[in-house]
């Protein structure tokens, strides 16, 4: 109770007197999961629209993998990933291990599947309210996945958000392929462990709160700009 | 826009089926002409299968769909309107502007369109409100709305009136007849047997997924040949 208290401390102390190594470890935080999330989503949502829409052979297939992909370790992603950033590995040649770009990487392979997972079972929903007026007004597929997305552009973004919430506090492939670097590669979750393996707690569930509001921070500002639960166009 | 027709639309000996059962059919109908044709019979008789096999919406099990051009061609000079007015999750004003834009035309030339559109069937003062708060006689003369502003040559209408006051179908027929001065062929289904009379020029009456009678509205209600249709008329309940 007194590392609750005493994290609930430190967290306050570090927030107000705008401590450099926390501002930037948010920073860097806050970076690479928004350049993951937002390259996740333009993968993510036209192919969760995409497999709405389209008939294939292999697409029940193709849906129960992509959900399985959901429930990816990010360990062994992180293992994967280190493996094909690694000098000697395919893509080691671009010197991009330890680097923040490769944590954006690991964090792309782990929320893509969770981004177009949902944004499939959000969009299958709309599409069966829309599907006979699409095709009615003679849109082409390209036309009908665009609409989708517009249209159900506020349920989406419970995908995106959802996709937020696993990299802002994903520590396994980061760590592994981030390196934890001291003003280069560190992050929230990779201080905590960190701060947790020297035995100071108090410190480390400051950085936890500290994590946590900026999760709720992030969620709030979304709904505020996209005005979810406020009256809108529909 | 093209101005080539795209009628007579044919079926011949056209069967819809669905997990082995006959839906409609097999049955003969040739679209063309001007006017309003009302598709009448009791539930389940096939009459919504019948609109959605002449948009191309319901694939044929048996038989042929002669169109005058390929299914986009043709969709491109045919609106319809489902039963429930399916509305894009928009405002007024953008419900009427998609279609526009999926056929190229520029936003702002669309939305002049659109708002004179709105005038028209009298929704003009609701164009930024978000669709669902219109009420159902609003949601169908909007959806109705959209269909002609494509200016269809056949326009198809499932039950447009079904569970609307008398005000509300009174504004969706008073628009059903300015479009047919206009020349737009209409084939629609309905349960209201005062409003057939009202509107048809034509009659098709379907029981158990076949055509029973075809032929002009005077004669149909004034001497129907079948029993089922006398039947029907006369309010019974069809086995």
């Amino acid at each position: 109770m007194n590392e609750l208290t005493q994290g609930l401390l430190d967290a306050w102390r570090l927030i107000f007197t705008f401590d450099a190594d926390l501002m930037e470890i948010v920073g860097l935080s806050l970076k690479v999961t928004l350049t993951a999330v937002a390259i996740s989503s333009l993968i993510g949502l036209p192919l969760g629209a995409w497999l709405v829409v389209n008939r294939f052979r292999m697409r029940r297939v193709t849906i129960a993998v992509l959900n399985s992909l959901m429930g990816l370790p990010p360990v062994v992603v992180g293992l994967i990933v280190y493996l094909l950033l690694s000098r000697s590995g395919p893509f080691g040649v671009f010197g991009l291990l330890f680097t923040p770009t490769a944590m954006v990487i690991a964090q792309v392979i782990i929320i893509t599947p969770m981004i177009a997972s949902i944004s499939h079972q959000v969009i299958r929903d709309l599409w069966a309210d829309y599907h006979d007026l699409l095709i009615s007004l003679n849109a082409s597929r390209w036309q009908r996945i665009k609409a989708l997305l517009w249209d159900g552009r506020r349920a989406l973004l419970t995908a995106m958000l959802a996709g937020f919430g696993r990299g802002i506090g994903e520590v396994g492939a980061i760590m592994i392929v981030g390196g934890n670097i001291d003003h280069h590669t560190r992050v929230l979750t990779t201080a905590i462990s960190l701060e947790t393996g020297k035995g100071n707690f108090a410190f480390a569930i400051g950085l936890g709160l500290i994590l946590i509001a900026l999760a709720i921070s992030v969620n709030l500002v979304t709904h505020w700009i996209s005005k979810t639960e406020r009256a809108s166009t529909w | 826009m093209s101005t080539a027709t795209t009628l007579p639309i044919q079926l011949k000996g056209a069967t819809v089926q669905r997990k082995g059962k006959v839906i409609v059919g097999p049955i003969d109908l040739s679209v063309e002409g001007r006017g309003i044709t009302m598709v009448i019979g009791p539930n389940g008789a096939g009459k919504t299968s019948i609109l959605r096999m002449l948009h191309g919406l319901d694939a044929l099990s048996e038989g042929s769909l002669h169109w005058q051009g390929g299914a986009k061609r043709v969709r491109k000079k045919q609106g319809y309107v489902f039963q429930t007015p399916v509305l894009l999750r928009r405002n007024v004003l953008e419900n009427l502007v998609y279609p526009l834009k999926l056929r190229g035309m520029a936003r702002v030339k669309a939305t002049k369109h659109a708002m004179d559109a709105l005038a028209h069937v009298g929704l003009n003062t609701f164009a930024q409100h978000a669709a669902r708060t219109l009420s159902g006689g609003e949601r169908q003369k909007l959806a109705l709305a959209r269909a002609l502003i494509m200016e269809p040559e056949l326009l198809l209408l499932d039950e447009p009136c079904a569970s609307l006051d008398g005000n509300a179908t009174k504004a969706i027929e008073a628009i059903l007849i300015s479009a047919r001065k206009t020349g737009t062929r209409i084939l629609m289904t309905t349960h209201d047997m005062g409003q057939a009379r009202r509107l048809a020029d034509d009659v098709l009456f379907i029981v158990k997924g076949k055509i029973h009678e075809a032929g002009t509205a005077e004669t149909f209600f004034a001497a129907p040949e079948t029993p089922e249709a006398r039947a029907f008329l006369n309010g019974d309940i069809l086995p």
